[in-house]
């Protein structure tokens, strides 16, 4: 216990060195030389920016996949000279229903249902209930498979349209199921961003029939839809999509010639263009419909076909929406909607004064904690405070291999874990000066001191860090910044109090030989 | 300052008969306890917007603010605010706007700053901050869910640590310590929010450290003097982690005590539950825990009654 082997020194020594090695990043410019250089990251609410939490839409998902699943089913009974009635979508249960046309019919139905195909294995189980009904059930794991990936994709998704903007390292991750978390640094006015992610931008070219004025039901196949320029007035628009918008390959702002305002100019590949050049050809004389978000852009007569595979779309734009529409087409469809259902902006000004206060917090409260420590403690005190700057030190070196965050509650667990750390050296001292009052040698004293103190120390942090622990784990944003320094501040606390400060005063001990002890 | 000590808490010889105030500091403790209870009931805590839902936009205006015409604005744009007030200096301006299932969070933030803008040009947004309200009750439920997993992770150590006895006295301490800081938080207004939720888990992790010293210094001295009451026991082990007791939490306080006054807005809440919960920890671990240790382990722990005769190990 009073001794300490050449390696062991070294070994402290050296993981010392590394923390100061380390946390050096922090505080000096990156030289011009291509090297790693590990830096704690600021948080939003010290550096300013953006957090948006977004809400994937899931229902909507089944919803379509229902929808689609119901047009098969159909198609395949026709397709079997099979019929059916009162078919009903539930798309809370996700299931659909049907009753055959006749109850003799129901094997053959099953049959036929047998070979639909499934986007993925055991997709759906197709069932026959008590009361005559048949019923398809989308497997519960099926949707979890089919939510995940839509999430994934919608990741990719706002990646790609946020990348576009410019903005200077977003970060873009998921949270939970059906979550994404968006931080946007240095942008604290996020409204665009929240426009172009509200957007799903789902594309599509579509016929219109025209309809005698004043109809407001849509015929068998037409679905009644809003003209974005004017909500009050509706086209009729085929629900069958001739070319959908993934066929883009490219799509930009730019100006029409005819009329000078702005335009979004798109191209297609080649499915696209070939579906595109036979849909026009076929239909010259009526209007084709391009479709965003279930509104109608415009709807332009057919003069001749096109087949080059490029057009313009002329809405009534500004030069701001018709690039932002170009971006979007660009990136690509959203394959669920998304909603913000909570959104934190800080500004630069705001991030710059925590910064301050918390650096002032943690300077006045440091140096509290070391003139405390040198008035009570005395030597042994000193070596606490030396123990307290490495551990500092280690503290924000972890944080930057880590490549942590440090947000201002951090900051705070910073400060907290530095107050809480000469703890362990109060306990090693206080059980050095009671052990003498029990009549001990100086030497023997501090090797009880020692040995008695440190079941107590990992005791005691033992139950903070599980405290912490749940905090990291059930806390959000900032919160976890908190609990992480905390967490990492007393795996560096236990090295410098039980290895460091202890190390300083046994040398000194085998060094100065002293009579008693400053106690 | 360099050699010995300047400074010293308390006397070498320092004996002080904690557990005749046993009784004083339960009831103490118990009727602290049950008026924070009561002050959770009524008037209840001030939610903050992490728990509540809405939105507080805080901004800054070129000049001096006119709420007037902020207010008109905010009403032309079809804002029902809770409350556009004043904070800090005469140019900052903080808005509130309730939390509301028909709220759309997308739009209402931006049609916030529009509205600061036309009516005051020239102003910028601090802080704008929207939370939905399904967020902010799984934020809630969370909280609630961290608090209370820490509370049994920390029975079963020390449980597993020590005896039942002592795991049962630490937590009971710990919840009778929780509940005075809430009804600190009733009291001073402070917001609810995640952040204090950190505080009170902080307060939590501090007051089990501080109860886990003296156990340990229990624990040892029962196999010490093997024939010593309990009651006197528990005296002496107070009395030796003293000294130690009312250091670390100096430390710990001076330490919280510059975020309370420098913090900021954000912070100063924060420490001042963490002073408050320093304070409080710290005597519930001589006044509370020790004395609910004797009343369940007088007859346990110490079984042995035969005259005591104190005998070094």
């Amino acid at each position: 216990m009073m001794y300490y082997s050449r390696i062991k020194l070294l070994s402290v020594a050296a993981v010392c060195l590394l923390g100061a090695l380390f946390c050096l990043p922090n505080f000096v410019r990156k030289p011009n030389i291509s090297m790693p250089w590990p830096q704690i990251h600021l948080g939003l609410d010290l550096r300013g920016g953006s957090y948006l939490l977004m809400q994937v839409d899931l229902s909507s998902l089944t919803h379509d996949r229902l929808q689609s699943l119901s047009d098969g089913m159909k198609q395949s009974l026709i397709n079997d000279g099979l019929g059916y009635k009162n078919v009903q979508v539930d798309a809370d249960k996700g299931e659909i229903s049907f009753l055959p046309r006749d109850p003799s019919e129901k094997d053959r139905d099953l049959k036929s249902l047998a070979n639909l195909p499934q986007a993925v294995p055991n997709e759906f189980a197709v069932t026959s209930r008590d009361d005559g009904a048949i019923v398809l059930t989308l497997s519960a794991a099926a949707v979890r498979v089919r939510a995940h990936d839509a999430v994934s994709q919608a990741i990719e998704i706002v990646r790609r349209r946020i990348d576009a903007t410019g903005a200077v390292d977003p970060q873009i991750t998921r949270q939970g199921e059906d979550r994404i978390v968006v931080e946007l640094p240095g942008i604290s006015d996020p409204e665009r961003i929240k426009a172009l992610l509200g957007t799903t931008a789902k594309m599509t070219f579509r016929l219109v029939d025209e309809l005698p004025a004043g109809t407001v039901i849509a015929p068998p196949g037409d679905t009644l839809l809003p003209q974005a320029d004017h909500p009050d007035s509706t086209l009729a628009v085929r629900n069958h999509v001739d070319v959908d918008g993934a066929a883009l390959t490219n799509a930009g702002a730019t100006t029409d010639d005819q009329t000078g305002g702005w335009a979004v100019s798109f191209s297609l590949d080649s499915v696209g263009t070939r579906a595109f050049g036979e849909v026009t050809q076929a239909n010259v004389g009526r209007r084709f419909a391009i479709v965003l978000d279930n509104k109608v852009i415009e709807a332009p007569v057919i003069r001749s076909a096109i087949t080059g595979g490029s057009g313009i779309i002329t809405g009534n734009f500004d030069a701001h929406q018709a690039t932002d529409l170009a971006l979007l087409l660009r990136a690509g469809a959203l394959p669920v909607p998304l909603a913000v259902v909570e959104e934190r902006s800080i500004g630069p000004s705001l991030g710059a004064d925590s910064i301050r206060a918390g650096a002032i917090s943690l300077g006045v409260g440091l140096l509290l904690v070391i003139v405390f420590m040198a008035l009570f403690y005395g030597r042994f005190g000193w070596y606490a405070n030396i123990a307290l700057f490495a551990n500092l030190m280690l503290m924000l070196a972890v944080l930057s291999l880590f490549g942590a965050t440090l947000t201002l509650p951090g900051m705070a667990g910073m400060l907290l874990t530095l107050g809480m750390a000469v703890d362990a050296n109060i306990l090693i001292i206080e059980r050095i000066r009671e052990e003498l009052k029990r009549g001990r040698t100086p030497l023997a004293a501090m090797q009880a001191g020692f040995e008695r103190a440190t079941a107590t120390v990992l005791d005691s942090n033992a139950t903070a860090f599980l405290a912490h622990v749940m905090l990291f784990v059930f806390g959000t944003g900032p919160v976890r910044g908190f609990a992480l320094t905390i967490t990492i501040g007393i795996a560096t606390t236990l090295f410098s109090t039980l290895l460091l400060s202890r190390m300083l005063m046994v040398r000194w001990y085998a060094v100065a030989r002293p009579s008693t002890l400053p106690v | 300052m360099l050699g010995r000590p300047l400074l010293r808490f308390v006397r070498k010889d320092t004996h002080i008969n904690f557990m005749r105030g046993r009784f004083v500091g339960l009831a103490t403790s118990a009727v602290l306890s049950l008026a924070s209870l009561i002050l959770f009931f009524h008037p209840g805590l001030t939610l903050g917007l992490d728990f509540r839902g809405g939105i507080i936009v805080e901004a800054k205006t070129n000049g001096p603010a006119d709420f007037g015409k902020i207010r008109a604005a905010l009403t032309a744009h079809d804002i029902k605010t809770e409350g556009v007030q004043a904070f800090g200096g005469p140019d900052d301006v903080l808005i509130r706007i309730g939390a509301n299932e028909g709220i759309n969070t997308n739009t209402v933030v931006d049609n916030v700053r529009h509205a600061i803008t036309e009516a005051q040009p020239g102003a910028t947004i601090i802080r704008a901050d929207a939370v939905g309200a399904s967020v902010s009750a799984e934020l809630l439920r969370n909280g609630l869910l961290a608090l209370g997993i820490s509370l049994l992770m920390i029975l079963a150590y020390i449980w597993f640590r020590f005896e039942w006895e002592f795991a049962l006295s630490a937590v009971i301490t710990l919840v009778l310590d929780l509940t005075k800081a809430v009804g600190f938080l009733v009291v001073t207004h402070f917001e609810f929010d995640l952040v204090m939720v950190a505080a009170l888990l902080t307060v939590l992790g501090y007051s089990t450290n501080d109860k886990v010293v003296v156990y340990d210094r229990v624990r040892e001295n029962l196999r010490r003097y093997r024939t010593m009451p309990l009651r006197e026991l528990l005296d002496l082990s107070i009395n030796e982690t003293l000294s130690r007791t009312l250091g670390t939490s100096s430390t710990v306080f001076l330490a919280a005590l510059p975020l309370a006054i420098f913090g900021g807005a954000s912070l100063s809440g924060f420490a001042w539950v963490m002073l408050f919960g320093i304070v409080v920890g710290t005597s519930s671990s001589i006044f509370i825990a020790a004395p609910l240790l004797l009343l369940l382990g007088e007859k346990r722990l110490r079984r042995d009654t035969r005259p005591a005769v104190k005998k070094e190990v």
